[in-house]
């Protein structure tokens, strides 16, 4: 695939946002093209939230993803707004722990990880969206160790560097899920 | 021996004032402190929009001419580019100062900007012939006024003084006048004190000068002096109504 | 090259500000441009600069004159509503002829409107904006990295010809996030004799004003200022030329616009329609004069705006009625996807004009 576009959603506080800053540190350290682009307003104050991430080898154009390549849904609304817009053979992940209901869509592959689960058993409740970005990265064959913990200190800001540990750990437990 | 001259920092220019206006003697006023202060040369005055406009031909230091209201604003610009060296002065009147430009008034007092404030009050506005001031008293009849100011339907006029003085930011707010020779004394005393509290860091300081408008007040000059006197005075009393660092929060 | 860092467009402003020597700032709170004032807030007491939050945009546009008056780099930023009231500033700034650097980065109006991406201040900014005859240079940034480029740019060319230079952005892209490197030539500014910063009783008294009661003199003051901007349209206009060489349909769009349409113009020639797009850098000064040489190649024009159709204008009188000009637009905060310029460029290829 020479440019994927990611689409994160959710609710605001699950960290959409941030998991779409980190699929774009890892692109750009690995020389690619890429854009993030987040919702932003009222929606981050509690409503849904959610972020445009391309990753390619061609400069950005739109940096708005209307039609996912990879979409990542991590509560019910998000879901029901955006499967329909998947591209066909495109793929899905989900948070299974907080939307209940089948994929409507045939023609896409569906992931689903009971993430918010997984991160309230493992004793890192706020990591749910960085164990559905391991599935991710597992799927896509991208979880070489060494960029993703490179990226991951990008992103984390010097305030939570104490974070690093639990985001890998959160990642190694969506790779395995 | 010379016993009168033109300050120095006062163009050698005409004024285009009517005969008989005060803002000749505070706009003289300003100048001997410049002067005595020795502090043209770092000296930055903002003209606002009234009478006073065209104030920045008749000072010989740096001048900025601001829009209407906005000097409080601009000064605060100029003195944040150099907080050091440049001493910043705005002179305006009632309707720029207290109508238009009241926000920036208000919040350069709140955030106690070290800038010198020259406030010209002759409850008129001069400069397009008369009409009702903010500052207007009640009854007072203008262009726009013609039956007297009628507080139940424009309201009360604003206490400039008064109203800053309850705000913690200022340092410095005084009211005087110029009808009496006594009275320019102590305005010039203001005046000096005004500008002296910015040399020594000390925030923001009002100075408003009760003025005659015998133009547009319908009278002679002396009239107009003794109107100051008989109905401006009573309205706005003189005094110091705030001076935090000698302890004076309000001396109505 | 220096490394590139990943920021939002907003944060790219503000740094390439204190790059260019910028080192006071004034504003008020509103979406979608907080991050400038947040990162100056952030920044400037670190390195000896001014940060301040005015009570009002108009105090804040009043700052930034009193600043420049006093000679030194200063900036404001905000979004649609904000800049309308910071119209009078900037027409004091322009009779002043004061340098200043403006952000806008819009939302959708008229009115509060909301506060998703729009280009509806077009008229606003290439006009003046303000009261009386003049303009600002309006600088269009289409990525994060111009974001960068232009505010730098935006300086030199204020100081250069002693005028506001506006950067025109919007929502997205003062939210979007690329990489950018920061590593950006900043011109030396130029001497400003004629800055009010206290005569050290060595000149002349200096004065900064936009008042001339005698007709004969403001109609020259005018008249000066007109010369100047001739020199400015004649040097400082930029624009990008994207797929030109052979094309038939000229798409014009400029930001986001223009992002969005090089998927249309891109998806189009894989359907065999040869499209192009010039996109203009400059709003003011307009890239007419490739749009007039264009106008004699290509069938038609596509003019594809966030607005009512506003640069549409500018694009017309460019091609001077040599070809018919379309408008493909969105509005109110909505985004035309590639689909809507692809079905414009469609419509365009099988039914648009009749040269060839």
């Amino acid at each position: 695939m020479s440019t994927t576009q990611f689409l994160f959603s959710g609710f605001g506080g699950q960290g959409i946002l941030f998991a779409g800053k980190f699929m774009v540190y890892k692109g750009m350290m690995e020389g690619r093209q890429v854009s993030w682009l987040p919702s932003y307003g009222p929606e981050m104050r509690g409503g849904t939230a959610s972020c445009s991430v391309i990753v390619g080898d061609e400069p950005v154009g739109s940096p708005i993803v209307t039609h996912p390549d990879v979409l990542v849904a991590m509560n019910l609304p998000s879901f029901d707004r955006y499967e329909p817009a998947v591209v066909p053979g495109g793929m899905v992940f989900l948070d299974s722990t907080l939307i209940g209901r089948a994929p409507a869509r045939s023609d896409v592959t569906v992931y689903a990880v009971p993430a918010t689960q997984m991160a309230s058993d493992n004793g890192i409740p706020t990591l749910a969206n960085m164990i559905i970005v391991g599935k991710i990265l597992r799927v896509l064959g991208q979880d070489g160790k060494a960029d993703v913990e490179a990226a991951l200190k990008k992103v984390i800001s010097a305030k939570h560097a104490d974070m690093l540990d639990a985001n890998l750990r959160a990642l190694q437990l969506g790779a395995n899920a | 021996m010379i016993v009168f001259q033109k300050p120095k920092s006062l163009a050698d220019v005409p004024l285009h004032y009517c005969p008989g206006c005060t803002h000749g003697i505070v706009h003289r006023l300003v100048a001997e402190v410049i002067d005595e202060l020795g502090i043209e040369g770092r000296t930055i005055g903002i003209a606002p929009v009234g009478c006073s406009v065209m104030a920045y031909d008749y000072f010989n230091c740096d001048m900025i001419e601001a829009a209407h209201g906005r000097a409080p604003a601009v000064a605060t610009g100029v003195k944040r580019a150099d907080p050091e060296h440049h001493i910043v002065f705005t002179y305006q009147g009632d309707g720029d100062l207290a109508s238009i430009g009241m926000a920036e008034t208000v919040h350069a007092a709140a955030r106690n900007e070290n800038i010198t404030v020259i406030f010209i009050n002759n409850a008129i506005y001069g400069m397009t012939g008369g009409q009702m001031a903010p500052t207007s008293l009640p009854g007072q009849v203008t262009q726009t006024s013609p039956y007297g100011r009628d507080v139940k339907q424009c309201g009360y006029p604003v206490k400039v003084c008064e109203m800053l003085a309850e705000l913690e930011g200022p340092e410095y707010l005084e009211r005087v006048t110029v009808n009496s020779v006594k009275n320019v004394k102590n305005a010039k005393k203001a005046i000096k004190k005004a500008f002296q509290n910015q040399l020594d860091g000390k925030g923001f300081s009002l100075v408003e000068v009760l003025s005659s408008c015998p133009t547009n007040w319908g009278m002679t000059p002396q009239k107009a002096l003794q109107w100051i006197d008989e109905k401006m005075i009573p309205y706005y009393p003189l005094g110091v109504y705030k001076d935090r660092s000698a302890g004076t929060e309000v001396s109505k | 090259m220096s490394e590139k860092v990943l920021m939002k467009g907003n944060e790219a402003i503000a740094e390439a500000a204190i790059l260019a020597g910028c080192r006071h700032y004034f504003g008020y709170p509103i979406t979608p441009q907080t991050e400038i004032a947040a990162y100056m807030a952030k920044r400037m007491p670190k390195i000896g600069g001014t940060f301040l939050q005015a009570e009002s945009e108009i105090a804040a546009i009043n700052m930034v004159y009193g600043v420049s008056a006093a000679g030194k780099r200063v900036m404001t930023s905000s979004s649609s509503p904000g800049i309308s009231l910071k119209g009078e500033g900037i027409s004091y700034l322009a009779g002043a002829d004061l340098p200043a650097l403006v952000v806008n980065v819009q939302r959708g109006g008229p009115g509060l409107g909301g506060i998703q991406p729009s280009q509806s201040d077009y008229f606003q900014a290439t006009r003046g904006g303000g009261h009386g005859d003049y303009h600002m240079i309006v600088l269009a940034p289409a990525s994060v990295q111009e974001m960068a480029e232009f505010t730098v740019r935006g300086f030199e060319l204020a100081d250069q010809y002693r005028m506001t230079a506006m950067i025109l952005a919007d929502g997205t892209m003062g939210q979007m996030m690329e990489p950018v490197s920061l590593d950006l030539h900043v011109a030396p500014m130029p001497e400003k004799p004629w800055a009010t910063t206290g005569t050290r009783m060595q000149r002349p008294h200096n004065i900064v004003n936009s008042l001339y009661l005698v007709p004969e003199v403001l109609e020259r003051s005018n008249f000066e200022r007109y010369e100047r901007y001739r020199t400015v349209e004649e040097n400082e206009t930029m624009y990008e030329s994207y797929r030109m060489e052979d094309a038939e349909i000229c798409i014009a769009a400029f930001g986001i616009a223009a992002r969005v349409s090089k998927n249309a113009i891109n998806a189009a020639r894989a359907e065999g329609i040869r499209v192009g797009m010039i996109r203009p850098q400059t709003l003011w000064p307009f890239p007419s004069a490739p749009f007039r040489a264009a106008a004699d190649r290509v069938r038609c024009m596509i003019s594809v705006e966030l607005s009512m159709g506003q640069m549409i204008e500018d694009v017309r009188l460019a091609a001077e009625c040599r070809v018919p000009v379309y408008l493909c637009n969105r509005v109110g905060g909505m985004i035309p996807e590639p689909e809507q310029i692809l079905a414009a460029i469609r419509e365009a290829a099988k039914t648009g004009g009749n040269k060839q």
